[in-house]
């Protein structure tokens, strides 16, 4: 592998994270390239999503949510107090696990984040661009002023992408947003997560390791460390990770002894 | 051996089938008696229904002055006589005194024929109700009404009728139960709930959002909580103690209108429609909030998630999805609390309801009257016709709420979103 | 692993970047003076009812306490039977009027006196001269005699005559009514609320529970007003025609404690019927596993794992026939009567409140401020209540969640 510089999107720096007295994600440093899928895997209860959510401070609607260490976005550690979390979230989209289009039209439901985030430019364009990008504008431009609830699962998940690409992100974060679909509708969302991937950082969440095979550029490989805490136990590009990974814990879970 | 065990299960299974079947027969007279309770609550509403319905209607007993018949001129009756013929009949049969008044208060030429009609009725045949049946009655011993009637009033004639009708509805109070009507109760009303929709609709949704989307886990809000579901069971009575210490007494200058110059000259004290509203208003705002809280908590979170996820502030999720997706939530409980203002009775008492008042309310600063208080006003009278007119106004009363709670179903039932 | 940290080094330095958002990278706090306001403005909403809690602490509290602190002057109808100078302690009064005991304060001009020592038959006083601190002046003979009426917190609770204008207060006679309409109604509402709850939550099948509880909810929606009416034109007559005319009187605690019993039903089998449907299904199985019938899983198994539910319940409807007030207005009667007779006419508290109050209040007066005195004393026992029943769903909860 050549010599070459890598930009950083963005990048936890000994992150821990706490829900009142209990640490559920523990000193985690884990660096995410620029216009790459990276892929977080590991058990159930590791704490895979906290660590999501914390590059985006959407843990903090918690009431007892708090975190302790850095991460860093264009070198600005987002956990500075003088931080808008609001203002991160604008940069920092997220794809949920279950697809939560707002009851309101398809035409709305991708055009209400730029509205309130100040968009000036033409809406209409807005809306057919991101469509055309989540890869869901031929089946549904002839129904935009339909309710988004009437979609299917997999189409409602990928209007929630467009919805997130509308506001123009950096990063997408994704928490294992095909867990409620199909195979068909899954294949569909792996194939356009890597078309986004030439325009946005991607983080994903997944459980499904050959998802994380298949679409991710690196993975980060999370366990349960001691007092059911998360620790990041090994991270570096999804090849090496799954074909000859530093740690045996890695390589248990990988093939499926534990998990 | 094997025998030894037949007999043992034997005389154990007869143990037990005796015993199981006393079980059962006791099992059956409780469910008797718990399905009996349940029908005793039923027939407790259809009595009460009926009990009102049954003086709602029903033969009257009617005596007049002069016999209408008496006043025919030259053998035409006077429902079809000229209306200078009726002036006549007038001027003939009422002392010179209030011929003039009446003259003076309007000319004979002003008025209809119809006006002049009703004056006759009025003043000259000047029908009284001597005795009133019930609905039973009229219904199951009609011979009987009319043999007594017959018996106790000789000149009276007995017809039916129905203390519920349009001119009930439309005329104002009156000292004479046959003329009294609930206008001005009905118009005080909804003069009293407008303004306690007002004050209490906005404040309770209000808070309601507070505690559910903003309040974090601190004392205060802790606080906040458990008052308001405290203040839910505080007595109604108490509320209108503190209405008549704090927006009757206390803030009289503002209630009485005063301050604005608007002064009803005929209280000029805090005892208005506002203040009455405004206590009301007090007494239903836990019970609005707690509603709304239920309707907001039922939102889904993910919502809340994919909003803030997107970079909206707090209030922008609040008021672009949380409360859209509440709404028919937040109006079915506040229609439920607002008919539960509509019914209460005891602190617009304390308040200090008018107990006579034959003028439509004009404002928030004018004298008040209610339904419930007319109720209570009339049946607390110890004259039968009273009680007609009292179940009249409880028909009122109860169509009102029921149309208010069918709209609050309908509300349900059409915009609720489903997930 | 080691290769890879060095080769990912750098952040990317565009640190002021625009967008067709007009955003810059700038991810500062944003003064959001719109959110602060309206999350003031909520606020305010919520503290609204601690404000109106106050205000009820507040205003009963500070007129119950002019109502145990103000002293109030009598006329006795006596009058001086001659003029008297600043030394004179025994002196002559007229000889009909109201009666006097040594030790009670009377006034005459401006001055107050302590009564030593009354002789009714021959109307001769004998008085210690200037109490509470009065001057003491010469009288003119015919100048009028006032004695004092001061309520004392332990008559307030002990005496049996309520009587506020003649100087009676005792809270016994509006008490005791209280208690015996409350407790008429629970004696109706107890059985026949647990009753309805357990059938409609161990027996009734969906479709009759779908048409009996809204029949209970219309219940529990009529208005009071309504009640009343119901009790006095329905319930009366009826226990007159059964009992006898002589027997129950035409206003009587009797027929408005079954009323309001009718009314707080609902509510008792509402709430029961929550906490029996809280029961876990786990536990029915496991007596009918047993071999237990119906009946002894819902009396033996439901009903006690639910009880404290149920109590909470029974508690708040004690809450509320305590401070039900058109019912008691309309049909127990007026004026305080102290009787166990519950077919006699007695007013509650409530009903004293509403009757007191229907007329015209002047403020200040002995009247106006002993309904505060009532209403503080009502005000603390539905509160004591609520907060009791609270506690005990609560208790309840942390089992069964």
């Amino acid at each position: 592998m050549a010599k070459k510089d890598i930009e950083l999107a963005i990048e936890a720096r000994n992150l821990s994270i706490y829900y009142g007295d209990f640490r559920a994600v523990t000193e985690v440093n884990l660096k995410v390239v620029q216009n790459k899928i990276t892929a977080i895997i590991g058990p159930s209860g590791c704490g895979k999503s906290t660590m999501l959510r914390a590059f985006n401070r959407m843990n903090e609607l918690v009431p007892t949510a708090w975190a302790e260490g850095e991460v860093l976005y264009h070198g600005k550690n987002i956990y500075d107090p003088d931080v808008d979390p609001v203002e991160v979230r604008r940069r920092v989209g997220m794809v949920f696990q279950k697809p939560n289009p707002f009851p309101k039209s398809i035409y709305d439901n991708v055009a209400w984040g730029a509205r309130v985030n100040g968009y000036k430019g033409n809406m209409d364009d807005l809306v057919e661009q991101s469509l055309k990008g989540a890869a869901i504008w031929d089946e549904v431009k002839d129904k935009l002023d339909q309710n988004g609830l009437s979609l299917s699962g997999g189409q409602q998940q990928r209007l929630c992408i467009a919805r997130t690409i509308a506001i123009k992100p950096d990063i997408i974060l994704m928490d294992e947003p095909c867990s409620a679909l199909d195979p068909i509708a899954t294949l569909h969302i792996e194939e356009l997560m890597r078309e986004l991937s030439e325009d946005y950082t991607i983080i994903i969440v997944t459980h499904n390791m050959q998802q994380a095979a298949r679409v991710s550029d690196y993975t980060a490989f999370f366990n349960l460390g001691e007092g059911r805490t998360g620790i990041l136990d090994e991270f570096g590009e999804t090849d090496k990770i799954f074909t000859n990974p530093d740690h045996q814990t890695t390589e248990d879970y990988i093939t499926g002894r534990f998990g | 051996m094997s025998t030894n065990i037949f007999e043992d299960n034997t005389a154990q299974s007869e143990a037990f089938h005796s015993n199981l079947s006393s079980r059962h027969r006791s099992g059956r007279i409780w469910h008797f008696v718990f399905q009996a309770s349940t029908l005793i609550g039923i027939i407790a509403l259809t009595v009460l229904l009926l009990n009102v319905l049954d003086s709602t209607f029903g033969y009257i007993a009617v005596e007049d002055e002069i016999n209408p018949a008496d006043l025919a001129i030259n053998g035409i009756p006077i429902e079809q006589l000229h209306q200078i013929d009726l002036v006549w009949i007038l001027e003939q049969n009422v002392s010179k005194g209030l011929f003039r008044r009446l003259e003076s208060e309007m000319p004979w030429e002003e008025r209809t024929r119809e006006e002049i009609y009703d004056l006759v009725v009025a003043r000259v045949v000047n029908p009284t109700v001597v005795d009133t049946w019930s609905l039973r009655e009229s219904i199951f011993n009609r011979n009987q009404v009319f043999q007594e009637a017959a018996e106790k009033y000789p000149g009276a004639r007995v017809e039916f009728k129905s203390w519920l009708s349009s001119a009930f509805l439309a005329t104002p109070q009156s000292p004479e139960p046959e003329r009294a009507g609930v206008r001005t109760a009905i118009l005080g009303s909804l003069w009293t709930i407008a303004i306690t929709i007002v004050f209490a609709f906005p404040l309770g949704v209000g808070a309601a959002i507070y505690l559910e989307e903003y309040a974090t886990d601190t004392p205060i809000n802790r606080l906040i909580q458990t008052n308001i579901n405290n203040l839910a069971g505080v007595p109604s009575i108490i509320y209108g103690i503190l209405g008549l210490a704090i927006f009757v007494r206390a803030l009289e200058k503002f209630t009485s209108g005063a301050v604005f110059g608007l002064v009803d000259p005929t209280t000029a004290n805090g005892r208005t429609i506002i203040s009455a509203g405004m206590t009301l208003g007090l007494l239903i705002l836990p019970l609005i909030i707690i509603n709304a809280q239920e309707a907001i908590k039922a939102v889904p979170n993910s919502l809340r998630q994919a909003s803030f996820g997107m970079g909206a502030t707090r209030w922008q999720t609040v008021w672009h999805h949380v409360l859209p997706n509440a709404v028919s939530g937040i109006l079915t409980g506040t229609i439920l609390a607002v008919s539960r203002a509509i019914g209460e009775t005891a602190p617009l008492v304390v308040v200090g309801a008018s107990t006579f008042i034959t003028f439509d309310p004009d404002g928030p600063f004018s004298k008040f009257t209610t339904l419930p208080i007319q109720i209570y006003q009339w049946t607390a009278r110890p004259q039968d016709e009273f009680r007609n007119i009292a179940a009249a106004a409880i028909l009122v009363l109860l169509a009102l709420l029921l149309s208010m709670n069918a709209t609050a179903i309908l509300l349900r039932n059409r915009y609720s979103t489903k997930f | 692993m080691a290769q890879q940290t060095e080769t990912i080094t750098s952040h990317t330095a565009k640190s002021v970047v625009t967008d067709s958002f007009n955003r810059t990278l700038d991810l500062r706090k944003r003064s959001r003076w719109g959110e602060s306001i309206i999350q003031a403005i909520l606020f305010f909403c919520g503290a609204v009812s601690i404000l109106t809690t106050i205000g009820i602490v507040y205003e009963l509290g500070k007129e119950s306490a002019s109502f145990f602190t103000t002293q109030l002057w009598e006329q006795t109808n006596r009058t001086l039977q001659g003029s008297i100078d600043e030394f004179t302690t025994e002196f002559d009064v007229s000889t009909t009027g109201f009666s006097m005991e040594a030790g009670d304060i009377i006034r005459i001009g401006e001055e107050a006196m302590q009564v030593v020592a009354f002789n009714e038959g021959e109307g001769i006083i004998t008085v210690q001269r200037g109490a509470q601190e009065t001057e003491i002046t010469s009288h003119r003979k015919g100048e009028e005699l006032f004695s004092s009426i001061r309520v004392s917190l332990v008559e307030f609770f002990t005496s049996t005559r309520w009587n506020p204008q003649i100087g009676y207060f005792g809270i016994w006679p509006l008490l005791n009514a209280t208690l015996m309409t409350a407790t008429t109604a629970m004696i109706v509402a107890l059985p026949l609320g647990l009753s309805i709850a357990i059938y409609l939550s161990e027996y009734a099948t969906t479709r009759a529970r779908s048409i009996l509880k809204p029949i209970l909810e219309i219940l529990a929606g009529i208005p009071t007003v309504v009640y009343g009416y119901f009790a006095l034109t329905f319930m009366t007559p009826l226990l007159r025609s059964i009992l006898g005319r002589d027997v129950v009187e035409i206003y009587n605690t009797a027929s408005a404690g079954i009323v309001i019993g009718i009314l707080i039903i609902p509510m008792v089998s509402s709430m029961s019927e929550d906490a029996l449907s809280a029961v876990p299904r786990a536990l029915r199985e496991a007596a009918y596993g047993l071999g237990a019938t119906k009946l002894e899983t819902a009396i033996k198994v439901v009903v006690p794992a639910a009880v404290s539910g149920i109590v909470a319940a029974f508690i708040v409807a004690i809450s509320r026939a305590i401070g039900e007030t058109m019912i008691v207005a309309i049909a127990a009667g007026a004026g305080p009567n102290f009787t166990f007779n519950p077919f006699r006419p007695a007013e509650t508290m409530t009903g004293h409140i509403v009757r007191i109050s229907g007329g015209d209040l002047s403020y200040d007066s002995i009247d106006y401020n002993s309904i505060f005195a009532i209403g503080l004393f009502l005000f603390f026992m539905t509160l004591t209540l609520n907060i009791i029943s609270q506690r005990v769903v609560r208790r309840f909860r942390e089992v069964y969640e």
